[in-house]
């Protein structure tokens, strides 16, 4: 059965499944803490306890409105927009608490985000990507340049777009412009990178190229994905945890979780019997 | 439902191919129609009623058009001799304005417009665009639609009573900064910025409010604070909005009569100093189209048909500034 | 200046070449990039940033309160100034149904005001609101005589009230031969307000949901009983708001009466003359109160007079109000 799945989801890849190396126990880079959340009497999440490990990707699966998009919202305080939305418990970077020690801004540079909708700013594409550096007080063109070639690298799309920085990024494609918003967020050199179902609005070619991207950003960031592939979470992700009506069902290695469930609703809904 | 799928079926035959009875509302403009709504020729009783109806429709929107060409005609057709009679470069560019000498040199009435104009944008545009930065994006529950609404009020204060404020308010404190009896170019800049306020403020708002959330979230999630991504990411977004908030603005400072009229001290001279007194070409006419005769009349006209050259100039950076906001 | 910020453990170097096969089979070039490798200077360059860039968010913060404060401080004053000094000389003689040189009475002024309102609203109420429904129930979107409609009612809209002064002057006073009048300031400012009356009902029109439409022509209902039954009811609150909007210019507006209604501060007598008090000259409140700031002799009723003008512009704003309410229980 998994086997299958693992087979399946290899086909669908452009590139071969990441590496996972199984021993080690990677440190935490985050952490939440008997994590409680409400939208004014609704409690969206539900006593979460999860640690995101360094360098690896971690995938947030479960059916639509079962709170992993919302547990991600609150890793960089996203949240915080929201009205009448509470937090209990602890989010922890490095060990420091998010909502009581650490500054918004300042968290949610260190926590980058890419969202489900690509959102470039109505600007050029150089302009997009040094938008955040320049906030951050690098202001020489120089030193401008290179964060913006080398962030264009680092989400592959650099060659693309080389020869038409200067052209407005609302004129790409969708998947060009998703990618160019991963460049956004790598560009402020964030520690953990939060991706929002960042696939789902895209082609599959675009979708196979920004797994592939996530497969080697892994080794310099912390990813943690949401995702309502679950054939994507299997191949992309080193951790996954499965969530139900606002609760952890079950979290754990990725294989795991694929292959030898424990809880019978994780085995249910891997096994694409509701969701 | 027997009863719809009745008239549906006999509204089909009444409107099958060549249903003669209903020419004028007939097929060509009903099955061009943008809306989406089925599209069926009316039932034959009914095609006399909906042919006259849609004439008469068709009439009224045709109205606007013929206002449009009337304002044009009669303006060109009574402004445009008296232009020819006095010579067009003296008429534009004369500096002097004395009818009982028939001389009808307009230049510094278009001087004052504009130096009025422009007192007004900066006095009204910096406060306007930030207040409208401030509602669309800082204002909280209560002060907000205090303020709110407030705007809507000061939006629908008669240009007579600004006026009369700038004349008892405003004209006396210019009056203590300098020499002058007060009524001049920055009394008459300092009401037409209070006035355009509105205009400013709503429009700029609404392009405000226009803006995605998805940029505003987006700045935010790279670490900058609400601050700088209202004032980075969201206002040049709203850039176009912006933009024709300040040419409306423009448009409304340039043809306002009366306000300025009561304040700007009405002198028809090339102002030297903001505390100088100065007449607008809207001024111009309304002092003197009361008693004016002849060529002075027509002269008059002929300043309103350069005003309207200004307002269609106006108007046409206008739609040149929607267009382009709505191409990106 | 300390620079409270922990030094994190230094994560592993980032090349673009190591960690993407892509661009490494793509033969990229390792720039050694001086970013990742200057990575702590930029944290301190961060970290020094953040105070500053701290101070500019406050200042445009508090540049973002000034200016709300400041539009607010204007509005009270204004507001205020005209109240304070202008109640106090409201007195029941400037209520006499007779206005003379001593006694500068505005109700006439009122009346006339009412009376050519509803005059200048009886002629583009349904001159607008046809177009509107022609240009949004009848019309191919985006056909030549639409857009050229579109283009002249913005055009119309710019155009300022001096203009229309002047046209109306031309055309109704003098070629029309109706001489200084109710009817020829009423259809002054009839063409001044249209374009606003045929944008908003334009835009209720728009707002009503197609199913509307739909359910109409489902029955069998031509196109004209589908508009008046199904499509028009729910579009009249935003009319209505439309409609004030007019009503509001045309009780404000000076320069395009002028020259078209005079000045004569007289009801006009509808009694006597029956449908010829059209052709007599009238002043709308607002004319009143020009002539008398200018005259400079009454100032004190020239002040009661804006209060009038201010409290029914108030009473618009009220109503206007009312109307959105309507609107937003009628979108539920």
């Amino acid at each position: 059965m998994t086997s299958f799945l693992k087979e399946l989801a290899n086909e669908m890849s452009v590139t071969a499944v990441a590496e996972v190396p199984g021993a080690a126990p990677a440190p935490a880079k985050m952490a939440v803490e008997h994590l409680n959340l409400f939208y004014g009497d609704f409690q969206g999440l539900r006593d979460v306890n999860l640690t995101f490990p360094e360098n690896q990707v971690t995938a947030l699966i479960g059916p639509s409105g079962c709170g992993k998009s919302t547990l991600l919202k609150t890793l960089n305080r996203m949240n915080d927009l929201v009205e009448g939305c509470r937090v209990e418990g602890s989010v922890l970077l490095d060990g420091a608490d998010a909502y009581r020690t650490l500054d918004a801004t300042d968290l949610r540079r260190r926590v980058g985000m890419v969202f489900q909708q690509p959102n470039p700013f109505p600007m050029s594409i150089y302009d997009n990507v040094a938008f955040g550096p320049r906030s951050h007080g690098v202001r020489a063109k120089a030193d401008l340049d290179v964060i913006v070639e080398e962030s264009l690298r680092a989400a592959a799309i650099w060659d693309e777009l080389k020869d038409r920085l200067k052209k407005n990024a609302l004129g790409l494609s969708g998947g060009q412009q998703q990618r160019l918003c991963i460049a956004r967020a790598l560009a402020v050199q964030p520690e953990v990178l939060l991706l929002d179902e960042s696939t789902s609005a895209l082609d599959p070619i675009s979708t196979a190229k920004i797994e592939e991207l996530i497969g080697q950003l892994k080794e310099r960031y912390t990813v943690i994905m949401v995702t309502h592939n679950m054939l994507q979470a299997l191949r992309i992700s080193d951790k996954t945890a499965f969530f139900l009506l606002g609760e952890v069902v079950e979290a754990g290695d990725t294989d795991t979780i694929f292959s030898a469930p424990i809880d019978p609703r994780t085995a249910d809904y891997v096994a694409g019997r509701f969701g | 439902m027997l009863f719809s799928l009745l008239s549906e079926l006999s509204a089909g035959a009444a409107g099958g191919p060549g249903a003669p009875g209903a020419p004028a509302a007939g097929a060509p403009g009903g099955a061009a129609s943008g809306t989406p709504a089925p599209v069926r020729a009316p039932k034959r009783p009914h095609a006399l009623r909906e042919g006259v109806a849609r004439v008469l429709f068709a009439t009224a929107a045709a109205l606007s058009i013929a206002a449009v060409a009337l304002i044009c005609l009669f303006l060109l057709v009574n402004g445009v001799p008296a232009m020819a009679k006095i010579g067009l470069p003296e008429f534009l560019f004369g500096m002097t304005w004395r009818p009982a000498n028939d001389l009808f040199g307009i230049f510094p009435m278009i001087v004052g417009s504009l130096y009025v104009t422009a007192g007004a944008i900066v006095v009204g545009v910096p406060g306007g665009l930030l207040t409208a930065v401030y509602l669309s994006r800082f204002a909280r529950g209560r002060v907000g639609s205090f303020l709110r609404s407030g705007v809507e009020l000061l939006a629908g204060i008669p240009s007579v009573v600004y006026g009369f404020f700038g004349l008892v308010v405003i004209v006396p404190f210019v009056r203590l900064l300098g020499p002058g009896t007060g009524l001049s170019v920055l009394a008459a800049s300092l009401i037409l910025g209070i006035m355009i306020l509105p205009t400013i403020i709503t429009v700029a708002q609404s392009a405000l409010d226009a803006v995605p959330a998805r940029y505003y979230e987006g700045a935010l999630a790279l670490g900058v604070d609400h601050e700088h991504a209202v004032f980075k990411v969201v206002a040049p977004a709203a850039a176009s909005g912006i933009m024709a908030a300040i040419v409306l603005g423009l448009g409304r400072a340039i043809g306002e009569t009366m306000a300025v009229v009561m304040v700007a001290g009405n002198m028809p001279i090339i102002p030297d100093s903001l505390l100088s007194g100065v007449r607008t070409m809207t001024a111009n006419i309304v002092l003197e189209m009361g008693y004016a005769a002849d060529l002075h009349r027509e002269a008059l006209i002929a300043t309103g048909v350069v005003l309207f050259v200004f307002v269609l100039l106006t108007t046409m950076l206008l739609s040149v500034i929607r267009k382009r906001g709505e191409a990106r | 200046m300390s620079i409270a910020f922990n030094p994190r453990p230094r994560r592993p170097r980032f090349s673009p070449v190591a960690c993407s096969p892509v661009l490494g089979a793509l033969g990229a070039v390792d720039l050694a990039p001086s970013w990742f490798a200057e990575e702590d200077a930029l944290e301190v360059r961060i970290a020094r940033t953040a105070r500053h860039r701290r101070a500019v968010s406050a200042l445009l913060r508090w540049l973002t309160y000034a200016a709300a404060a400041v539009t607010a401080a204007v509005l009270l004053f204004v507001v205020g100034y005209i109240l304070v000094r202008g109640v106090p000389a409201l007195s029941p003689d400037l209520f006499q149904w007779e206005y003379t040189s001593e006694n500068v009475s505005l109700l006439p002024a009122l009346a006339s005001t009412v009376i050519m309102a509803l005059l200048a609203l009886a002629l583009a109420v349904p001159v607008g609101v046809g177009a509107a429904i022609y240009l949004v129930e009848y019309a191919r979107r985006g056909s030549r005589f639409v857009r050229l409609v579109r283009v002249t009612a913005e055009t119309l809209q710019g155009i300022p009230s001096i203009i229309y002064g002047l046209f109306g002057m031309l055309f109704f006073v003098t070629a029309c031969g109706w001489g200084l009048s109710l009817l020829s300031g009423a259809c002054t400012l009839a063409i001044m307000v249209l374009p606003v009356i045929m944008r908003t009902t334009e835009e209720a029109l728009m707002a009503v949901p197609d199913s509307y439409r739909e359910g109409g022509f489902g029955l069998g209902a031509g196109r004209l009983r589908t508009v008046a039954r199904c499509v028009l009811p729910s579009a009249v609150p935003g009319i209505l708001g439309g409609v004030i909007l007019a009503l509001g210019r045309c009780v404000g507006e000076v320069a395009a009466l002028l020259f078209t209604a005079g000045t004569v501060a007289q009801i006009p007598d509808f009694a006597g003359q029956g449908i010829f008090a059209l052709f007599d000259s009238c002043r709308t409140l607002a004319v009143h109160m020009y002539t008398l700031a200018c005259e400079g002799l009454h100032v004190n009723e020239a002040y009661a007079t804006s209060v009038v003008l201010l409290i029914l512009v108030l009473l618009l704003n009220a109503a206007m109000r009312v109307v959105a309410q309507k609107m937003e229980v009628s979108k539920k």
